[in-house]
């Protein structure tokens, strides 16, 4: 049996209880305000951009012109086929100060001095592609599945399992967009699915850690409350390490192979995962401990029928 | 103990089977084809067919193979270059009846096709698309409007008795004149009451003798008419694209007046622009009944004052009169149907207003004929100098002149139609409502499908490395139960690609990552299962305790732990569009797989290599 973590003593996880919610509240402080302060960076899905048609006499270059492009100061100009070999279509984003004419004057004037013979057969300013709807949809898909497993969470165990979690989950989505916002990588549709995958994914994991906490509070009566919820994150801490790193395989593979359509994706849920192990373990499960959590919460009361006998049998 | 009835095992066995026959058509690989077909849906003679192969042999293209479907013709290339080359060569050879676009041909064997096991659609990045600029013509819906007040002020000025001398548009200005400047401060209140919000800009002044009243549409009523006129036209195409039967469109407004249609794996362009780029409206006007010659109007080519000339179907002129009873606008459904002669009819319903007005219309002409103008408006490039200019062509024609048995009103049948499939066709275009403005395609292109296929191996080499990798942690870390893990994983992508292909869902890049990351996250059931036997057996169970145990316990945290990754791919669902629906679509499918296949064909699994063993004293895990 190959064991990488199986571990003697349970881990007093509730003891520094204090200071991973601090350094939480640190990372979430600091996300925040990256967020306010520098914005995400957004993809022509949400801000529109610039779609320039151009025709060749001949088979186009592809590569070369995304070079060449790439060289004049489009870092992220896309470059396809567009219908035909000898049409190109040329996208770019919105560039500040710039409207979309200027781009395409500056992009034409840049491929007529590579060769002649090109054409310029249509500029199109792309329209957001779901824009102020996609926003609110966003936000309204978080309130959604917050309120979704508040109400499924709390009827499974607790509310303040049901709040912990939540709050735990918010905790990372919100890690991500602050991450998007200080390195300034690209967020667009696709990193919006992976953003909102997360949600429900990272919730996961406070759900087995809680499972346990709620399966330890029926079989260890003596124990205290923290010392439950330690011998929990102990016992799943294997379980959890294994299924990261599976999924974290799979997000590797959409990293690498993915190409860069799947790139920002992929960031997007490493983050989530990496965020998600320490949120359930080291911010859901004090938060628990912070709302109160008793021993009476989960075991339900004997109910007592009234006129019974002292041995519970009625006459 | 674990032990499963027969029955189980073979039903695992059934959907396993069931899996597999329907996931694998998405492992043939579709095929480059260039597509021919006619405009006119007659059949393509061996001579045409054999001028097509000419013309590709003379460029030095060969094809794969080719097949003659009737009406349509289909090349079949070895790669996307061949293809492209082959569909511009076509083109110059084929002249006007034939129609050349690029297509993709599914390779699935005919036995499978006949279990109607077909692969997923391939979303526009996957395979390229079609891809439509459609404009709304604005100059046709601000016209329409000032035609409605034209009408209106007409009608509202004979019931109020104030005498007028015409009613005339004159650039953006309606003019009214008047005899006398009485008549027309009266008219000026009695028409500006029929206007609140201030739609319209009155103004009075006296010219040549005669006093006007002029009316010009507000700026901001007009702004409401380019609105209204889009939005209609949006709501018009989305259910056109419905009726094409595309998955995850893209339909929306782009700058002012234009709106882009996004047809996925829509590669017959043909029927996509007939369907979407014709506008056809119905008119309902009364046949002329006063004697006029309509043979003599066309032979001189004017039609006498108040009347229209018109041609019905077979070519015979008609004259009808100039008002409209109804127009198509009121047209709220049509339903192809037959009549009680078994006849091809079209079912109309009409709105509210619209039957009132048609009420009171047929009301007063019962009895009379009526004839019915079908519409049509579409776009051709027609050369003027050397220049290829697109103009509208509208084509109008009288599709059925019946006589008024009655007052109709909000549901009626329009019969005299050639076949069922005309039927159909304008039971479609009008129950998708009727336009306030024309529509008309100013682009067209079909996405090629180089940048797709480059997609697909990305998104399939994503899955294929990931899924290699997890084995190998899993069997090294688990060996016999990270085997049975690693198989269980194996049938949930199996039975995620065929819940797909069956709903025929269309798989984008997106959606491709969903997949991955489900199978990512699968693993997780049976992480938290064999990390719960070993639990057991650390705790002193037997081999077979064990396995039980660690079966029965870790089944209630999968539950809550899929449930919750539910509801957040059900919320992602109903408000996500485009792309994240479909991601969230696969996340879904991919929970419910995935809980089956963890729990159900593991332990099966895990059955049949442990269960049967009589003192079993050691597992391997």
């Amino acid at each position: 049996m190959i064991e990488l973590f199986h571990f003697k003593k349970d881990i007093p996880f509730m003891k520094y209880g204090k200071l991973t919610t601090l350094i939480s509240l640190g990372t979430f402080v600091f996300a925040v305000f990256f967020l306010l302060y520098r914005g995400l960076n957004l993809g022509v899905d949400f801000t529109g951009g610039t779609m320039i048609e151009v025709r060749y006499s001949q088979a186009a270059p592809i590569e070369h012109i995304r070079e060449t492009l790439k060289g004049q100061g489009f870092p992220e100009v896309f470059v396809q086929n567009y219908g035909s070999t000898q049409d190109v279509l040329i996208r770019l984003p919105v560039e500040q100060g710039k409207s979309g004419a200027q781009v395409s004057e500056q992009v034409m004037k840049t491929l007529k001095a590579e060769s002649p013979d090109v054409q310029l057969s249509r500029v199109e300013f792309v329209g957001p592609q779901v824009g102020q709807e996609l926003y609110e949809n966003g936000g309204l898909a978080l309130l959604l599945v917050a309120a979704g497993i508040i109400i499924y969470l709390s009827f499974r165990f607790e509310w303040r399992f049901a709040v912990a979690a939540t709050i735990a989950n918010m905790h990372d989505v919100v890690i991500i967009l602050g991450m998007f916002a200080f390195f300034q990588w690209q967020f667009d549709l696709t990193v919006l699915a992976g953003v909102l995958a997360i949600l429900g994914y990272s919730v996961n994991e406070s759900v087995v850690v809680f499972d346990r906490v709620r399966e330890n509070i029926r079989k260890m009566r003596d124990t205290s409350i923290p010392d439950i919820i330690d011998n929990a994150i102990t016992v799943t801490m294997s379980r959890t390490i294994i299924t990261h790193t599976s999924t974290q395989i799979m997000v590797l593979a959409m990293f690498f192979f993915g190409g860069e359509a799947l790139h920002n994706f992929a960031l997007a849920l490493t983050i989530g995962i990496m965020f998600g192990i320490y949120s359930s373990v080291l911010v859901a499960s004090p938060l628990v401990l912070l709302f109160g959590l008793k021993r009476e919460h989960l075991i339900p009361k004997e109910t007592v029928v009234e006129g019974a006998n002292p041995d519970g049998s009625v006459v | 103990m674990n032990r499963y009835p027969v029955w189980k095992y073979v039903m695992i066995a059934i959907i396993l089977l069931i899996g597999i026959i329907y996931s694998v058509p998405n492992f043939f690989p579709s095929e480059p084809a260039v597509q021919i077909s006619t405009k006119t849906e007659q059949p393509i003679e061996p001579a045409e067919m054999q001028r097509f192969e000419q013309a590709l042999k003379d460029k030095g293209l060969s094809f794969r193979a080719s097949e003659n479907n009737g009406s349509q013709v289909l090349f079949r290339f070895a790669d996307t270059d061949v293809q492209l080359k082959a569909s511009e060569a076509l083109k110059t050879v084929v002249g006007d009846k034939y129609v050349v676009a690029l297509n993709l041909a599914q390779s699935t064997p005919h036995f499978l096709r006949a279990l109607h096991a077909n692969p997923m659609y391939l979303g526009l990045d996957l395979r390229g698309g079609v891809h439509f600029l459609m404009e709304v013509d604005m100059n046709a819906a601000k016209d329409k409007a000032y035609e409605r007040y034209e009408d209106e002020f007409r009608d509202t000025l004979r019931e109020a008795k104030v005498a007028y001398l015409g009613i005339a548009r004159e650039g953006e200005q309606l003019v009214a004149k008047f005899k006398t400047e009485q008549d027309r401060d009266a008219a000026a209140p009695v028409l500006g009451k029929t206007y609140v919000n201030n739609e319209l800009i009155w103004d009075k002044k006296e010219q040549d003798g005669s006093y006007i009243l002029s009316a010009a549409m507000s700026p901001q009523n007009l702004l409401n008419i380019e609105k209204f006129a889009i939005q209609q036209n949006i709501t018009t195409l989305r259910k056109r694209v419905n009726e094409l039967g595309v998955a995850e469109p893209v339909i929306q407004q782009q700058g002012k007046g234009r709106i882009v249609v996004q047809l996925p794996g829509v590669q017959d362009t043909v029927r996509a622009k007939e369907i979407l780029g014709a506008t056809a409206t119905l008119e309902f006007r009364l046949v002329d009944d006063g004697g006029n010659d309509a043979q003599q109007a066309q032979a001189s080519g004017r039609a006498p004052i108040g009347l229209q000339l018109y041609k019905e179907r077979d070519g015979t002129p008609i004259l009808l009169k100039r008002k409209v009873m109804l127009t198509g606008e009121y047209i709220t459904d049509a339903s192809s149907g037959f009549d009680q002669n078994n006849q091809p009819s079209v079912n109309i319903t009409l709105d509210g207003n619209g039957a009132s007005r048609f009420s009171k219309a047929t009301g007063e002409n019962v009895q009379k004929l009526m004839a019915v103008v079908y519409i049509e408006t579409k776009f051709q490039d027609v050369e003027v100098n050397g220049q290829k200019v697109r103009k509208p062509v509208k084509t109008e024609e009288v599709i059925n002149v019946a006589r008024i048995q009655e007052q109709l009103s909000k549901r009626f049948q329009i019969t005299g139609l050639d076949s069922t499939k005309e039927a159909r066709d304008l039971a479609l275009l009008l129950r998708a409502g009727a336009l306030a403005a024309p529509l008309y395609i100013v682009e067209e292109r079909t996405i090629g499908p180089s940048m797709g296929k480059e997609n697909i191996e990305k998104g399939f080499h994503s899955n294929i490395w990931g899924f290699v990798a997890v084995v190998l942690f899993m069997v090294v870390y688990y060996r016999v139960f990270g085997l049975i893990s690693s198989i269980s994983l194996g049938v949930n992508g199996f039975l995620l690609f065929a819940i797909l292909s069956m709903i025929q869902a269309t798989l984008t890049l997106p959606g491709m990552a969903a997949i991955a990351l489900t199978l990512g996250m699968a693993i997780d059931a049976n992480v938290l299962i064999n990390e719960r036997i070993r639990e057991e057996l650390r705790n002193g169970a037997s081999p077979q305790v064990a396995i039980n145990a660690g079966y029965e316990r870790a089944w209630g945290t999968i539950l809550d732990s899929n449930l919750t990754n539910l509801i957040a791919g059900i919320a992602l669902f109903m408000l996500g569009s485009g792309p994240v629906r479909g991601f969230a679509v696969v996340l879904c499918l991919g929970i419910l797989t995935s809980m089956f296949s963890a729990v159900t064909v593991s332990r099966a699994l895990t059955n049949l290599v442990y269960g049967y063993r009589k003192r079993l004293t050691d597992i391997s895990i």
